[in-house]
């Protein structure tokens, strides 16, 4: 790799505030980025992480302010340029890649417009040569049907599909620096791979430089080689890849690598299941089946994992025993009662005792309702708790999921990613349900906050009896909180049992598979350059 | 060019063999307004058969003999079955027959509801088209700038100067503008007394007045719910991932975030216009402008059912088809649902 000593993009002495409070999000950050040169930063949540990256674009989120500092792009400070000028630069030198793929693309416009636009829009390409190129992009990304899938609408593509989409907007005017905000957090393992060869690729191709973003040190080591840790609004630790693997300095880096899911004690099997489906058999509209002929039991009190990867029929599964999609065949009993098949058959009662947390808490939270909002409609409408009475509920609620009480009255937008998971985790306590759904809730965490997590959700059943299916690509995640788990492939479950016997011992050739590949990311770290 | 016909043509072949799910969805909300019309319509029968009272008894005042009371509910058919009457009501009304006022009967034979209601009609949504035209696109810009600059300066002044007109009833707005406009400066005619025969310039002359108090209560209205729901858009993460691939703000708003607020736009204006046609009375009363929520009170305190039947009817018609109009372009512009999976 030839050494280019030339800096691209430099940070001096920022300083970024929160406008309500004065607390500061950055706190004199100092970083260069030289061309070609890939940064990664890692952190925990609510560390700054996208603040960060955002302010690398001449972005300043509304509810925050700059109180000193400048970044300069190549001598120029992105902070004074005019608003024309920095539309430009980041047409043509800035490319970002969003934390959440999903929530970052227009809904009523095709994909393919969408990647081109910037282009066309500052005159950098025609359009004929704007469609080849994207085009060419999705097949360098390994995506399906390239010609085709540009005409497709965002909720016509998957998760993984998008993200790479997003890949391709950010690249296709060649820019000098991409910003990607942990563009693999969302994605379960072997599409994570996909994505994450298909962004080396790119930055090897194109040479840009990039600030990669991510909670997840195992991974940043592959694909940077230097490394910032930021650790509230500072960076602690700035040092190449290879010396924060072996020599880690600051005590929160070695937290980061330290950090190791513990195992779950075994509990009595209780008596009758909570939960009971049978023969569930589904598919969406007119379309083949997805799920076969899946049964489960879930008991009071304990925890169900469904494993498998994407496509596997996880979040079907999920949606099946939410209401959101009656099944073909097969049957559903609460507490040994038969459970309507759609939620508009099911009382409020049946409601409140089951309860959904999603993948992403952007798409479940509306933006513009602060905190206190969010909380009070579930305990208005399951309670019959207001005023006073609501407002110390929630209180409690924000404690029970580690959140400080004075973010009660700050808009959904102002929080950041973490925030607004353990948010909507807050906001299905507040039914108080029997039975807690949870979709893929750790997969965007990091690794000090999953864990956090995933210990909070012990705590909470321990102390209500709550029944959690646990829906996740993370084998690490199941070790830590499942009692039972099946694992799922193509719409079947393929091995049932007791958390330890499965891990321990598994029957099916696919459930080796999967504990192989898991094993292989968690414990492995390669350099990068290797 | 060649790419893009064939993608139309797999999306349209793809759902050839069933009916397009939008189809299936409007086609649903249609037959569900004619519901709800059809139950308004018991409605507005039973109400006003509990309204104390009854029209021979005010044409003959409190002194009559219950005997001639008698005759003339027997000469109206008033003495037969409720049940009887709403069938032939309602039927009527399918073949666009509303029945005849009672007020004319004697003296003229009687005229026909639809002939007393229509011109009333054409009055009123005249007026509210007007005031539409004047309201709309000045609340939805200001709106608009609210929502862009939102916590702002610009923003602020926007709200507090839309909460004082909120605060303001419109009997007060009207008579402050004949006020200052038609008294003190003697702009404008204070009444808007127009008929059937008055030419068009001086007719819109006349309805100014009555049009700008009406666009007054409205202006903040509009005003609040366009800032509620495009701030609300502008929040998405996706307006700020434009932003950052270099699409300058105000072209973001016009190429993304306003197709996508069309259904909202949509229902703010049809809920508005909705307003304004139902609750004109007031401003109608205050400017005597012949319009059909002056006639309904004049047939409420005449006790002629069949005209209070017809307004009733008419208002909440309007209502209806408004709403599910705006429900019809909000489904359209769904892209989940133009373009299922
Ligand atoms: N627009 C905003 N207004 C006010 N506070 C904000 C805003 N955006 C972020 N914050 C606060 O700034 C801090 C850092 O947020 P940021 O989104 O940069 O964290 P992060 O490291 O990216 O976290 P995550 O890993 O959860 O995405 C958090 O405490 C957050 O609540
Ligand atoms: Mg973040």
């Amino acid at each position: 790799m030839g050494v280019d000593a030339r800096t691209l993009v430099s940070m001096r002495d920022l300083v970024i505030r929160r406008a309500s409070d004065d607390r500061p999000v950055l706190d004199g950050i100092n970083l260069r980025i030289r061309s070609g040169e890939v940064v990664g930063l890692v952190g925990e949540s609510g560390s700054g992480k996208t603040t960060l990256g955002l302010a690398l674009l001449g972005r300043i989120r509304p509810g925050l302010e700059r109180i000193r500092g400048h970044v300069r792009l190549e001598g120029e400070d992105l902070f004074s340029v005019p608003a024309a000028e920095l539309a430009a630069l980041r047409t043509a030198r800035l490319g970002y890649v969003a934390q959440n793929a999903l929530e970052a693309f227009d809904p009523a416009w095709r994909l393919l417009r969408q990647t081109t636009e910037a282009a066309l829009l500052h005159g950098l390409m025609g359009e004929r040569t704007a469609t080849n190129a994207a085009t060419s992009l999705y097949g360098e990304l390994g995506l399906p049907d390239p010609e085709e899938l540009g005409w497709r609408y965002p909720h016509q593509v998957s998760g993984g599909q998008l993200q790479r989409i997003m890949l391709a907007m950010a690249t296709l005017n060649a820019p000098d620096l991409i910003v990607f905000d942990e563009p693999t957090t969302a994605l379960d393992t072997s599409t994570q791979e996909t994505v994450l060869k298909a962004v080396r690729r790119l930055l090897r191709k194109s040479g840009a430089a990039a600030l990669y973003i991510t909670h997840d040190l195992s991974l940043v080591t592959r694909i940077a080689q230097r490394i910032c840790v930021l650790h509230r609004g500072r960076i602690v630790e700035d040092a190449p890849a290879e010396e924060i693997v072996h020599r880690p300095r600051h005590p929160y880096t070695r937290a980061l690598w330290g950090v190791a899911a513990g195992v779950r004690r075994s509990r009595p099997v209780p008596e009758q299941p909570l939960l009971e489906l049978r023969g569930i058999r589904t598919g969406y509209g007119t379309g083949p089946d997805i799920l076969h002929d899946v049964s489960l039991q879930l008991a009071r009190g304990r925890t169900l994992a469904v494993v498998g990867e994407s496509g596997s029929g996880k979040t079907t599964l999920g949606r099946v025993i939410a209401g959101l999609l009656p099944p073909r065949a097969g049957e559903m009993l609460l507490d040994g009662e038969p459970l309507p098949p759609r939620l508009k058959d099911r009382t409020q009662e049946m409601r409140r005792r089951i309860q959904f947390l999603h993948q992403s808490a952007d798409g479940a939270l509306n933006p513009s309702h602060d905190v206190f909002m969010i909380l009070s409609r579930p305990l208005a409408l399951f309670h019959e708790l207001s005023g006073r009475a609501a407002q110390q509920r929630a209180e409690e609620l924000l404690e029970m999921v580690d959140l400080p009480p004075d973010i009660l009255h700050r808009r959904a937008a102002r929080l950041s990613g973490g925030q607004k998971q353990r948010l909507a985790l807050a906001r299905a306590l507040a039914a108080e349900p029997d039975v807690l759904i949870c979709d893929e809730v750790t997969s965007a965490l990091d690794a000090v906050l999953r864990n956090g997590i995933l210990q909070l959700l012990n705590r909470i059943q321990e102390r209500t009896g709550t029944a959690i299916l646990f829906i996740t690509h993370d084998l690490s995640a199941v070790r830590a909180i499942a009692d039972e788990m099946i694992v799922m492939h193509e719409g079947q479950a393929v091995e049932a049992g007791s958390c330890a016997d499965v891990l321990k011992a598994p029957q099916s050739e696919h459930t080796r598979r999967l504990l192989a590949a898991s094993g292989a990311g968690s414990s492995r770290f390669m350099p990068a350059g290797q | 060019m060649n790419r893009r016909n064939m993608g139309k043509e797999t999306g349209g072949t793809e759902r050839c063999g069933n009916v397009h799910p939008l189809v299936r969805i409007i086609a649903g909300r249609l037959v569900w307004a004619f519901l709800s019309l059809l139950a308004v319509s018991v409605i507005i029968f039973a109400a006003l058969e509990m309204l104390p009272g009854d029209f021979a008894r005010s044409v003959l005042g409190q002194s009559a003999t219950p005997e001639a009371v008698a005759a003339i509910r027997h000469d109206l058919g008033l003495d037969r079955p409720a049940a009887i009457r709403y069938i032939e009501w309602l039927s009527g009304v399918l073949q666009g027959d509303f029945g005849t006022s009672l007020s004319g009967r004697g003296v003229e034979g009687g005229r026909s509801v639809a002939e007393l209601v229509l011109p009333r009609l054409g009055n009123t949504f005249l007026l509210a088209l007007l005031a539409m035209a004047i309201a709309f696109p000045l609340a939805f810009l200001l709106g608009l700038i609210a929502a862009m600059n939102r916590g702002g300066r610009i923003d602020r002044a926007i709200n507090s100067v839309a909460l004082a007109f909120v605060a303001m009833p419109e009997f007060l707005i009207g008579y402050l503008l004949i006020y200052w406009i038609a008294v003190r400066a003697g702009l404008l005619p204070s009444l808007a007394s127009v008929g059937p025969d008055t030419p068009l310039a001086e007719r819109l002359m006349r309805m100014i007045l009555p049009a700008a108090t009406l666009s007054l209560t409205v202006i903040a209205h509009i005003l609040r719910m366009t800032r509620a729901s495009l701030s609300e858009l502008f929040e998405r993460l996706w307006m700020e991932a434009l932003q950052l691939k270099g699409i300058p703000m105000a072209i973001a708003v016009r190429r993304h975030a306003l197709p996508n607020a069309s259904g909202t736009i949509a229902n703010i204006f049809a809920f508005n216009v909705a307003w304004l046609i139902t609750g004109v009375v007031v401003t109608e009363r205050v400017f005597v402008y012949p319009g059909i929520g002056q006639l309904m009170v004049d047939a409420v305190t005449s006790r002629d059912v069949p005209v209070v039947q017809a307004c009733a009817l008419i208002f909440a018609a309007v209502y209806i088809g408004l709403n599910l109009l705006a429900d019809i372009v909000a489904i359209a512009t769904n892209p989940r649902l133009l373009h299922p999976r």
